[in-house]
Order: structure tokens, then sequence, then C-alpha cells
């Protein structure tokens, strides 16, 4: 486990923020570009993973290239390894539908290692 | 002017008088009685009723933006809203101090225009995203952002 995984150990309890449902006003909130909201939120890093399937690609470039993933994974969540391979993700300059792929990729793999 | 139940009938002088003070609401009495061609008494006698009756609500000031050195992004943000929680949504919006003006509209859905200022475009877009998106009833928001005004009056008084 490297030095950072040892601070966000992969065992997690119900309350974990990464796992647990969040109230509303700490959900993700979907916009397509600045005071554009989609109407799509997500309250719980499985709900994300849903969201991230079928929101427009525009708001997933729109959130990416502002910080806001990683922001939201980081200080809501409490995930900074995750955070940090989304930002990661920044420099590849990537897409559309492959940018969808990859952030499905990269949290979907994550999410399955917090459950079991 | 004349007072009937809730209804208040203003007279030509009425209208006069708050057309003078619309021009420049620090201008005196006695200032706008001689533009009138009245006295002074006269004048002041029809502001304090006016006043009273809540024709006349305030004496705002108006500021240049730009010369206060206050520049702001201001948007049209209109968010459409669930119809059973519309109202609730018009109040809380009201409530920001960020939101400068709150209007109902009904097209093909309901929905709620609102006049906001934020420092910048970042601070507008954070607003949007923790305080008015998460509110419970609102399903949408487009936000417009003003790139240049053209023109700025208050309540207009025209007589026909």
């Amino acid at each position: 486990m490297s030095e950072k995984g040892a601070h966000h150990p992969l065992t997690t309890s119900p309350n974990t923020p990464i796992i647990r449902k969040l109230p509303r006003e700490k959900a993700f909130y979907f916009f397509t570009s600045i005071g554009n909201y989609t109407g799509e939120n997500a309250a719980s890093l499985e709900e994300f993973i849903e969201k991230i399937k079928e929101i427009n690609a525009k708001s997933l470039e729109f959130h990416l290239y502002r910080g806001d993933f990683e922001k939201w994974i980081a200080g809501t969540l409490e995930d900074k390894e995750l955070a940090e391979e989304i930002r990661n993700l920044q420099s590849l300059n990537l897409t559309g539908e492959i940018l969808r792929g990859q952030l499905y990729l990269i949290i979907s793999k994550r999410y399955e290692k917090l459950k079991t | 002017m004349r007072v009937k139940g809730q209804t208040t009938t203003l007279d030509d002088l009425d209208w006069k008088i708050l057309q003078a003070l619309q021009e420049n609401a620090r201008g005196t009495y006695t200032e706008i009685g001689r533009q009138l061609g009245i006295t002074h008494s006269t004048v002041y006698e029809r502001v304090k009723r006016m006043e009273k009756h809540g024709i006349i609500r305030k004496y705002a000031v108006v500021i240049d933006p730009e010369k206060a050195d206050l520049r702001r992004v201001t948007a049209f943000m209109t968010v459409i809203t669930d119809p059973k929680e519309s109202e609730k949504v018009a109040a809380k919006l009201s409530e920001f101090e960020e939101v400068l003006e709150v209007f109902a509209s009904l097209s093909e859905e309901l929905s709620i225009i609102a006049k906001v200022v934020a420092e910048n475009q970042d601070k507008l877009h954070s607003f949007i995203a923790q305080s008015v998106a998460p509110l419970r009833g609102v399903l949408r928001i487009r936000t417009q952002i003003v790139t240049k005004k053209h023109k700025e009056q208050g309540f207009l008084i025209k007589r026909s």
C-alpha cells in the first residue's frame, strides 16, 4: 500500500462519506457551463458513477477541467487518493466519450475496492 | 390625491411632484414648488401624504458601480421549478443578498427569473451551485451573464 493509501485505507464503514448517502446540500450538482444546471445530481459515490454513465459529456468536461470533481471527492467524500487520480486525468486533455470512459473506469474501480 | 378603500388616485399635481422627485429626490420642497408654480407647503403636504400611503416607498441612492470601483458580474438566472415548490423557491431566493430581483414567469414550464450579482464568474457559479441548485423543487437552471448594459431606468411615470 502506498504512503497515500495508508492515510486513506480501503477498509470503510457504512458511515464513511465515500460510501454513505450524503444530505442534498453536499451532493454533486452537474452543470454544463457557468450557472447552467442540468437537473442531475449525485448524493453518493454510487449515484455519481451512474450519472457519469449518462450525463452530457459537456458537463464532464466542464467539471473536470475546473477541478470540481477532485474538490468534491477530496473535500466531501474524503477520498484524496481518488481525487488525485481524477486530477491526473486533466493532463491527458480528454474530451467526450473517451473522457466518460476513463472517468467511469477510475471511479468504478475505486468503488469496487471500497465495497469489498 | 383621493383615497378610497385600498385604492389611491393621484391627481395631475401629485404625478408632477413624483416626476420631479424621480429626477432629483434631493430637490427641496421650495425648488419643486418653484418648478411647478406652487407653494412649498403644498409640495410638503402632498409628499407627506404620498409617503404615508406608501406611494413613495423610499428615497434611494443610485450608485455607478464602475466609478465606485465595484465591478461585478451580473446575470439573469432562470430557475425551472416543480410547480408545488415554486413559491418556496422564490421566497428562498429572495433571502440571498446576491439576488437583487426575483420574478415569477409562466412560459412552457413554471420558472423563476432572478437577477444575480457576484464578484466574478467563479463566485457566481459557486453561489448557484452551492445555494440555488440544492434548493428543494429546483429542476434546472439556465444562466445568462450580462456583458453590456444598454439602458437602466427605474419606474417611469407617464401620464396619458
